[in-house]
């Protein structure tokens, strides 16, 4: 039998949007077939990865996840300036953690100054990240479009429940706004669908699918990613052609398994290297499914699935 | 090219006896339609109908076994490119890779790791139990001496690895009873090593450079009568290697290409020097379609996140992972503690679980048998409602455990209080938070 190697019929692309501003801005998207599968198509710009800065201290973080950003966390600015000084970050997420209603509920203002004083301070592009909170996140993440008026910032996650005032300040000031579904292509469709009805313009909107990490149901935000992809790429459908934002970080950590220490149960090993390990193969995986962006923490996680990507890329 | 279930159907017996397992002629010419039955469970076929089906069904990525008996790994058998099609069938085997050269205490201890590190998880256990063993000293005994000590000290299933025919002979011998995968046939040695798998039973991986030479040698191995073939690429780098993944399971799904209709083996160990990278390009392998993934060494941080992964990803995306019913006892609690119920699936219970462990608050979470269904969804399907919750909570010898009578159910059922509190009378019902990770702060504020 004679051998070819079989090619799947793309009809679609995935749209290329450019983040953040200047020299540093990026730019995401663009592939023309499924994740690394060069042989078939193109992936004309990487995957990036933005590093995760919290807006509090953070608290009761496993000691591996705490200590490459030593003497920061205090101090968002510094934080975030380290993250890219030290880690070569090309890309800073800000966790607005503060602004939890059932935590420290920083106001909005407040949070948005912060906001203000990260970004005059960085010039790669920045995520801000809210709390999923409805009411709290329409006041944060406006107050936030309204005050860092001219930076492009990336906004999230805007929710069934929110987007509509979000996305219109937003809008308003040239944000890009990441949609957030729980696991579920349909209701991802849906809101990218209301978020264009809205005035999104197509290149300022990205898709947060909802992501966890493995152990805790990775499997189906895989899925859910995987079939985004094919209805975007073979069947043409136009409202899933976004990029995908995975906040996997925070899943990945928090997890049990990221923190019980080897002496607490020798079977598990070193937990030093778990913790950098669930949250790079998590990110692989999620790279597989189609992830353009990876909100991302540990530092040697980061370096291992940047060579992954180079080496998944290579001439 | 594929025959259709009905096609298959006229050339069955079409007596319906049953004895390929399936209670029709019709389900079983489905089955085997749909690469999930093999002729060979049928014994009444006859010679000519065997003929014109026995290409048209096989499965178009033939399972392979290696090893014998209950502990034995099925690989292969895969049907799908993407999990959420159907599924993917047989979890690929993760290996350990032993050599001839290492001294015995280094081999023994990494025997200890294959049989300790086992883990449970949602009532399942997760083990890698597969070795490799690798001739590098060029001794045909040496190698013997090693298999048989595997054969004999260790449960694991073995991969024999030498592409000389003498060495390899020797290791079969030393194990054969163990049905061990043959490690490679390549094109100078493909005659020899055939005749050693025929002659013992056993599977063999062929080794080639590139698909096209690879799909020539496994015919070569068909030709000579063998059908339990692992097959290998040779390549080393990352992106080939990936690619030549994706490649070999399209031939076979997409274009009935039966020279690579064949489970996969590949080394992450010669792709990289660091065992952390190691581990990621494991990872890839597991979501991208190995058979068999050989590891240089185990570590319990990462053949415990790659097991997990495994699991995940092998899940039946139609069939969702549930918890056993019952009490479970979170942060050592006593009789003041507070009693938490929720469904009993898997994420479900891991991310509650996870958050209660996360509080310190020490607990009692009772897990209710929701058919594996999440709260909300097994709440809307009626198998989650007071009525159903109320005689469980009675039933469960949780009353013996707590001196309080307050249970604390999830928000998104918060409509159930009512019902729950005229099924459990005198209890108090307390409506806790809809997500997992406000249950910390909820539990840190409450009182007994």
């Amino acid at each position: 039998m004679a051998f070819e190697i079989p090619k799947t019929a793309y009809s679609g692309k995935i749209r290329e949007m450019a983040l953040g501003k200047g020299d540093k801005a990026v730019t995401v998207g663009g592939e023309t077939a499924y994740p690394f599968y060069l042989f078939e198509g193109e992936m004309p710009n990487l995957p990036k990865i933005a590093m995760e800065v919290y807006d509090m201290p953070p608290e009761e973080w496993p000691e591996a996840a705490m200590e490459p950003f030593t003497g920061v966390t205090d101090d968002p600015v510094a934080w975030a300036q380290k993250c890219i000084k030290d880690y070569g970050a090309e890309m800073i997420c800000l966790q607005l953690l503060s602004t939890d209603p059932n935590g420290l509920d920083r106001p909005a203002d407040e949070a948005a100054q912060v906001v203000k004083k990260v970004a005059d301070a960085i010039d790669v592009p920045l995520i801000v990240w809210g709390t999923a909170n409805h009411d709290k996140d329409t006041d944060v993440l406006r107050a936030v479009a309204e005050i860092v008026q001219d930076k492009s910032l990336i906004l999230g996650p805007l929710e069934e429940g929110d987007y509509k005032k979000i996305g219109a300040a937003a809008i308003g000031y040239k944000h890009t706004v990441v949609a957030s579904t729980p696991i579920d292509i349909n209701l991802a469709k849906q809101l990218n669908i209301l978020l264009g009805n809205l005035g999104v313009p197509d290149n300022l909107l990205a898709i947060d699918p909802t992501v966890s990490c493995i152990g805790y149901g990775i499997e189906y935000c895989y899925s859910v990613m995987e079939r985004m992809r094919m209805a975007a790429l073979t069947q043409q459908d136009d409202k899933l052609q976004f990029p995908i934002i995975c906040n996997i970080a925070k899943e990945a950590w928090k997890t049990k398994e990221a923190k019980i220490s080897e002496a607490e149960d020798p079977k598990m090993g070193d937990a030093k290297k778990r913790g950098i390990l669930l949250e790079a193969m998590s990110a692989i995986v999620l790279l597989l499914a189609g992830g353009d962006v990876l909100i991302m923490r540990h530092p040697e996680a980061i370096k291992l699935v940047r060579e992954m990507i180079a080496d998944l890329t290579a001439k | 090219m594929a025959l259709t279930g009905i096609e298959i159907f006229k050339l069955l017996p079409k007596t319906n006896c049953g004895d390929c397992g399936v209670p029709t002629c019709l389900a079983f010419a489905m089955n085997l339609a749909a690469g999930k039955a093999e002729l060979t469970a049928c014994p009444h076929v006859s010679e000519e109908a065997k003929e014109k089906l026995s290409e048209a069904s096989a499965p178009p990525i033939l399972p392979v076994t290696i090893g014998a008996g209950d502990n034995a790994l099925k690989i292969g058998g895969e049907t799908v490119m993407f999990r959420h099609e159907k599924r993917f069938e047989n979890a690929c085997g993760i290996a350990l890779l032993i050599s001839d050269t290492m001294a015995d205490a280094e081999v023994d201890a990494r025997l200890e790791k294959v049989k300790n590190l086992v883990y449970e998880r949602v009532g399942l256990t997760l083990s890698a139990n597969l070795v490799a063993l690798k001739a590098e000293s060029g001794d045909a005994a040496k190698f013997a001496a090693l298999a048989g000590k595997v054969k004999s000290g260790s449960e694991a299933n073995i991969i024999l690895m030498s592409e000389k025919t003498d060495v390899l002979a020797a290791g079969v011998k030393a194990c054969a009873d163990k049905k061990p995968l043959l490690y490679a046939a390549t094109k100078d040695n493909a005659d020899d090593v055939a005749a050693l798998a025929k002659e013992n039973d056993c599977p063999v991986a062929a080794k080639a450079a590139g698909l096209e030479e690879l799909a020539a040698l496994t015919e070569k191995l068909t030709a000579a009568g063998l059908k339990n073939i692992v097959i290998d690429s040779e390549s080393r780098t990352i992106r080939q290697a990936l690619e030549d993944q994706i490649i070999i399971r399209s031939s076979a799904l997409n274009k009935k290409f039966r020279p690579l209709g064949y489970p996969t083996i590949v080394f992450p160990g010669e792709m990289t020097d660091n065992p952390m990278k190691e581990a990621l390009i494991a990872s890839m392998f597991i979501a991208k379609y190995a058979g068999i993934i050989v590891l240089s060494d185990f570590q319990g941080e990462s053949l415990f996140p790659l097991l997990v992964a495994r699991l995940n990803i092998y899940t039946d995306p139609q069939r969702p992972l549930a918890t056993t019913e019952g009490i479970y006892e979170i942060n050592n609690p006593d009789e003041n503690s507070p009693l938490l119920v929720t469904s009993n699936f898997s994420l479900t219970y891991f991310i509650v679980s996870g958050e209660i462990e996360n509080s310190k608050v020490p607990s009692y979470l009772y897990v209710k048998d929701t058919e594996g269904l999440s709260v909300m969804t097994s709440w809307a399907a009626g198998k989650f409602s007071a009525d159903i919750i109320g005689p469980a909570i009675k039933k469960s010898g949780i009353a013996d455990k707590i001196k309080h009578q307050k249970l604390i159910i999830p928000g998104y059922i918060a409509a159930e209080s009512g019902g729950l509190e005229e099924e459990l009378p005198g209890w108090e019902i307390m409506v806790g938070p809809r997500e997992g990770a406000h249950i910390p702060g909820y539990l840190k504020g409450w009182k007994a």
